[in-house]
């Protein structure tokens, strides 16, 4: 482990014909296209640059990279000039040193020589290049016109900008422009006046800059850099991991200086981000060093007590002895667990085991309920397996990109970015979203088409795209014919034309006027490559899995699925919703999606972990805690999981939690759920553990270790203390054999092993014999299933309805800068961006009720009553809500109800039937929420050892 | 009936009428085989209970849901 930075080619990849050339009497071959200067990188020739660098489209401002080609007059940029067959290039001559040192000369006169104080030292471009020229001494003096007098911009928390030490190679702007896509830099003024400027000069953070980074990685010198090498210094060995936040899985290099992290910088290798990061991975990681952290186990009797620290031993001992007590007096399925989507694959698997092994019932859910469960249950009925069929790569050659339910920019910014890009090249969009998200209408892009439909309505505008499709003869016969179970086709496509599913039959309730969705449809099905991504606004609804279903019915009806650039794309919200639900982490299912009645999986299972398993499935976590109130369900053991705080009525998960005799939690933080534990647990951050975390395009990527935990022991460590504390007999040393385990006893995993993680750097699952690559399309030839299975989705409205009392809908989503419950980004310099969460009214329903921008107002459905400050806007339709759930002081969930998917009870957070009018403070709940929440956080320390 | 009992009666309805475009026979099965394959047994026992049960307000479809369920149980 020692630090080196990333290999740097100077331009970007180019596939073509191969070439082959001579450079400094070396014979190279490239593919067509390449510059000179990525050819001569190939072959370890490094050629002095400033402006050029692989993640950005060659520029040729600098002048540093000249060389010498046989029959060409000049000295070409080698970064612009492509290769060229029997090409002979010269990259050292005399004469070519005396150029590029006269410009050198040129931009270190304008540079202050502070380099041994500077905190770029030794991890600067500006200082290589000067060294590799030979610049011994500036003959244009320092005291002419210079930028060494520019003021820095400390605005943004994470990185600082100081236009003294700019070079304006405009690498920022570039990678800004093309990288991100946000296109918050420019250039102002010009010649030597030239200067970079954040949006209309108002610095970084009044700026557009969503904070990505991009722009700090591509700076050649220390004008941009982050905050964190200003305090610590420059990294002395770098560590590759992955991301703990989303389920886009960008990777990392964590840079460290000792045992510290010193950031965070994408790894270009990565196959997820390709060396791009959004603002959570990159910089908002110090929740993990965070003094709320809590470091010592504690038990309570009740939960009115203080919590007391005491010593891992006896808080598992505790556990365990809770645990067994309350089976023998309540019987066996009286207690479960739920897994964490934070945590790593190893980790989940060992939670559902102890459940499964050690309860001995199947009493294991996991947060993918409350977001993409009816994914699940939708995609393993049409095409026979749990997963998005798609990598992000795929996006490259999509043509046309349907948006449903989902805002990538905010949710999955580096796959926004890559969207972003496609969009720029030219590719169509149409977004299918109630609230008018970044995407709609951003810099160079525009969508052809938005929907804005009527919560709750997705279903029904599907299937009238469908209408269309089938009655105006768009549907791919040959595909359907070849690929499809022909009588469920039959039966569908006579539901879809009827009449009254047509666009026309629909307008009313959709709000959306028929010309539009039969322009989209017919888009969609006629533009080439179509690609769907969905996120939660498609499962959080009463018909979720019905929805995930008719988009899986469009993708086959128009031969969009199992090929490059097309495709169903779920988007997953976790860094590892996928893996905990391959991990076994549903009632009725063993890992790899196995339902627990069948009696070969069980039976493989019981042989490997020598017990027999329930072949009934366990309770979902709406169950247990109904179960929990009737007293039937008694305890509970939740890993890095804020229930209180992020599933549906908050009220009613309380009252459940408060039923149950012994709760256990693991976490980080003393979170909202733990305000009714009897038992904490401290948990491990992602640095502080090995593991494996799969992305929302099933790649499995390694998760490493880079400093001891400071709780004590990684999570899976915990796992295994209890298990054996409950009677098993478990004997893991590492991470790397659970994934055996995981391999020996799941087929689509069966060529997984971390040596393989580590020699190709991640793999997508199904991989084994049948694809020893791993698999980047699902269905390429047939379905999973066999034939894709087209499902009749016939709408069936919410029973959440307005009315005179609550006559708005409220729809809920995410930002940026914040993540989920908060619990991490709410503990980081984040908070500049979204300190609270915000209600989004249009000006019409907020005038109506006499509501200004930011004033207080009451939220009231028929679950509860919550107050926030309004944010008026027309990105919402009038008549529509909106809010984010991040912060605990809002409790958006204290609003929404019980309903929920029909097929698979995932919350329908994006409905609720709501009022809003002026208010003056906290509602009556907040308060005594607030009260009871310092009460039960109260901490007594461990008794000095005797 | 308790809530829970409620919660289970609406559930059922709600998946009967989700299968309700397959007419009403394919979709009692359908929803019959949903609940086997999805509900955990003290949910399916609370079910064939309610059947007994006078006070117990359930439609039709979801009592022959219900009825088919109890007749599916595993005896214990
Ligand atoms: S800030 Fe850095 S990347 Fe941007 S122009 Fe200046 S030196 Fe180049
Ligand atoms: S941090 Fe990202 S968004 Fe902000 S200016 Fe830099 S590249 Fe642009
Ligand atoms: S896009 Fe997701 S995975 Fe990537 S850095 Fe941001 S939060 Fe992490
Ligand atoms: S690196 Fe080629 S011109 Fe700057």
């Amino acid at each position: 482990m020692t630090f080196t930075r990333e290999k740097d080619f100077g331009t970007p990849e180019k596939h073509g014909e191969t070439v082959s050339l001579t450079i400094d009497g070396q014979q190279v071959s490239v593919p067509a296209g390449t510059s000179i200067m990525r050819a001569a990188a190939m072959v370890d020739t490094a050629i002095p640059k400033l402006c050029a660098t692989d993640s950005l489209e060659s520029f040729g401002s600098c002048r540093m990279c000249l060389v010498e080609i046989d029959g060409r007059r000049g000295y070409p940029a080698s970064c612009t000039t492509p290769v060229a067959p029997d090409m002979v290039v010269r990259t050292e001559t005399d004469k070519l040193r005396k150029l590029r040192r006269g410009v050198m000369e040129l931009y270190i006169s304008d540079h202050p020589l502070d380099c041994l104080t500077c905190s770029a030292n030794g991890d600067c471009e500006l200082q290589d290049v000067a060294g590799s020229v030979g610049l011994r001494d500036v003959r244009f003096g320092y005291e002419g016109a210079s930028h060494l007098e520019g003021c820095k911009d400390e605005s943004n928390p994470y990185f600082t900008f100081d236009p003294a030490k700019c070079i304006v190679c405009s690498r920022c702007v570039r990678a800004c422009d093309e990288v991100q896509g946000t296109l918050a830099l420019t250039v102002d003024g010009r010649g030597f006046a030239s200067k970079i400027a954040a949006s209309q000069d108002e610095g970084f953070l009044a700026s557009e800059c969503v904070s990505c980074g991009a722009c700090v990685q591509a700076c050649p010198t220390s004008a941009l850099i982050e905050n964190t090498v200003i305090e610590k210094g420059t990294p002395d060995k770098s560590v590759v991991t992955t991301c703990a936040y989303c389920g886009v899985g960008c990777t990392f290099r964590a840079e460290m200086r000792g045992e510290d992290l010193v950031r965070m910088v994408p790894w270009k290798e990565g196959k997820a981000n390709h060396g791009h990061s959004c603002v959570k991975g990159r910089f908002a990681w110090g929740y993990a060093q965070h003094r709320d952290r809590i470091l010592n186990p504690m038990v309570r009797s009740s939960v009115d007590e203080p919590w007391r620290e005491v010593s891992w031993d006896e808080a598992i001992a505790h556990v365990a002895s809770e645990f067994r007590r309350i089976q023998s007096s309540y019987g066996t399925r009286a207690i479960g667990g739920i897994t964490s989507s934070r945590c790593t694959n190893e980790e989940t698997f060992l939670v559902q085991k102890l459940i499964r092994q050690g309860f001995g019932n199947n009493n294991v859910d996991t947060c993918a309920r409350v977001c993409h469960s009816p994914t699940g249950y939708g995609l393993k009925t049409t095409f026979g397996t749990s997963a998005g069929t798609q990598d992000f790569d795929s996006v490259e050659q999509a043509d046309v990109v349907l948006v449903i339910g989902a805002n990538p920019t905010d949710g999955h910014p580096v796959f926004g970015s890559r969207l972003k890009k496609r969009l720029r090249e030219g590719a169509k969009l149409i977004v299918v979203d109630p609230r008018r998200i970044d995407l709609v209408r951003s810099p160079h892009i525009e969508a052809a088409h938005h929907l804005p439909l009527r919560p709750g309505t997705n279903v029904a505008l599907l299937t009238a795209m469908a209408h269309v499709i089938v009655t105006e003869g768009l549907v791919d016969e040959t595909y359907v014919r070849e690929r499809c179970d022909g009588e469920a086709y039959a039966e569908w496509a006579a539901f879809a034309s009827d009449p009254a599913r047509s666009p026309e039959a629909i307008e009313d309730l959709t709000g959306i006027p028929a010309a539009d969705v039969r322009a989209a449809a017919r888009l969609y099905a006629t533009g080439g490559n179509g690609a769907i991504y969905y996120g939660l606004g498609v499962t959080e609804h009463s018909q979720g899995s019905s929805t995930v279903m008719a988009i899986a019915n469009l993708a086959m009806a128009t031969g969009n699925v199992g090929k490059p650039g097309a495709g169903v794309n779920p988007l997953r919200g976790q860094n590892n919703v996928q893996g905990s639900c391959d991990m076994g982490s549903f009632p009725h299912e063993l890992p790899g999606y196995r339902h627990v009645s069948d009696s070969a999986t069980r039976a493989l299972f019981e042989a490997d972990w020598g017990t027999v398993l329930d072949a009934e499935p366990g309770l979902r976590i709406p169950n247990m805690l109904d179960a929990a109130t009737d007293g039937t369900f008694k305890g509970i053991f939740i890993q890095g999981e804020d229930i209180l705080q992020s599933d549906p009525n908050t009220k009613h998960v309380a009252a459940g939690l408060a039923a149950m005799e012994c709760v256990v939690v693991q976490d980080l933080f003393l979170n909202e759920t733990a305000n009714y534990a009897h038992v904490f647990l401290p948990g491990s951050t992602f640095l502080e553990k090995d593991g494996t975390f799969t992305n929302a395009e099933r790649r499995i990527q390694r998760v490493r270790k880079v400093m001891e935990p400071k709780n004590g022991y990684a999570d899976w460590e915990v796992v295994q203390l209890v298990a054996n504390a409950m009677g098993l007999d478990w004997t893991y040393t590492h991470p790397s054999q659970v994934m055996d385990e995981i391999a020996r006893l799941t087929p689509t995993f069966a060529g997984v092993n971390y040596d393989v993680l580590d020699e190709r750097g991640s793999v997508q699952w199904p991989m084994n014999a049948a694809a020893p690559e791993g698999t980047p399309t699902m269905h390429i030839d047939h379905f999973v299933r066999g034939k894709g299975l087209f499902v009749v989705t016939d709408y069936v409205p919410t029973d959440e309805r307005t009315g005179p009392r609550f006559p708005l809908l409220l729809t809920t989503g995410r930002i940026l800068s914040q993540y989920n419950v908060g619990a991490q980004t709410r503990r980081t310099p984040n908070e500049a961006w979204h300190a609270e969460d915000r209600l989004e009214i249009h000006p019409h329903d907020a005038e109506n009720r006499g509501v200004r921008d930011g004033d207080w107002v009451s939220l009231r459905s028929r679950a509860g009553e919550t107050t926030l400050r309004a944010l008026i806007t027309d990105r919402v339709a009038p008549g529509v809500v909106y809010t984010t759930f991040h912060h605990p002081d809002t409790q958006a969930n204290v609003i929404t109800t019980d309903f929920s998917d029909w097929a698979t009870n995932c919350p329908e957070y994006k409905v609720t039937a709501v009022q809003v009018a002026p208010s003056n403070g906290p509602s009556e709940w907040q308060q005594s929420y607030r009260a009871q929440a310092e009460q039960s956080r109260r901490i007594e320390p461990a008794e000095p050892a005797e | 009936m308790t809530s829970t009992d409620e919660r289970l009666a609406y559930m059922a309805a709600q998946i009967l009428r989700n299968f309700a475009v397959k007419g009403q026979k394919a979709a009692i099965e359908a929803a019959t085989d949903h609940i086997v394959q999805f509900w955990d047994p003290g949910m399916k026992a609370r079910a064939s209970a309610m059947l007994g049960d006078a006070g117990t307000d359930l439609s039709e479809d979801v009592r022959a849901v219900f009825e088919r369920l109890r007749q599916e149980q595993p005896a214990r």
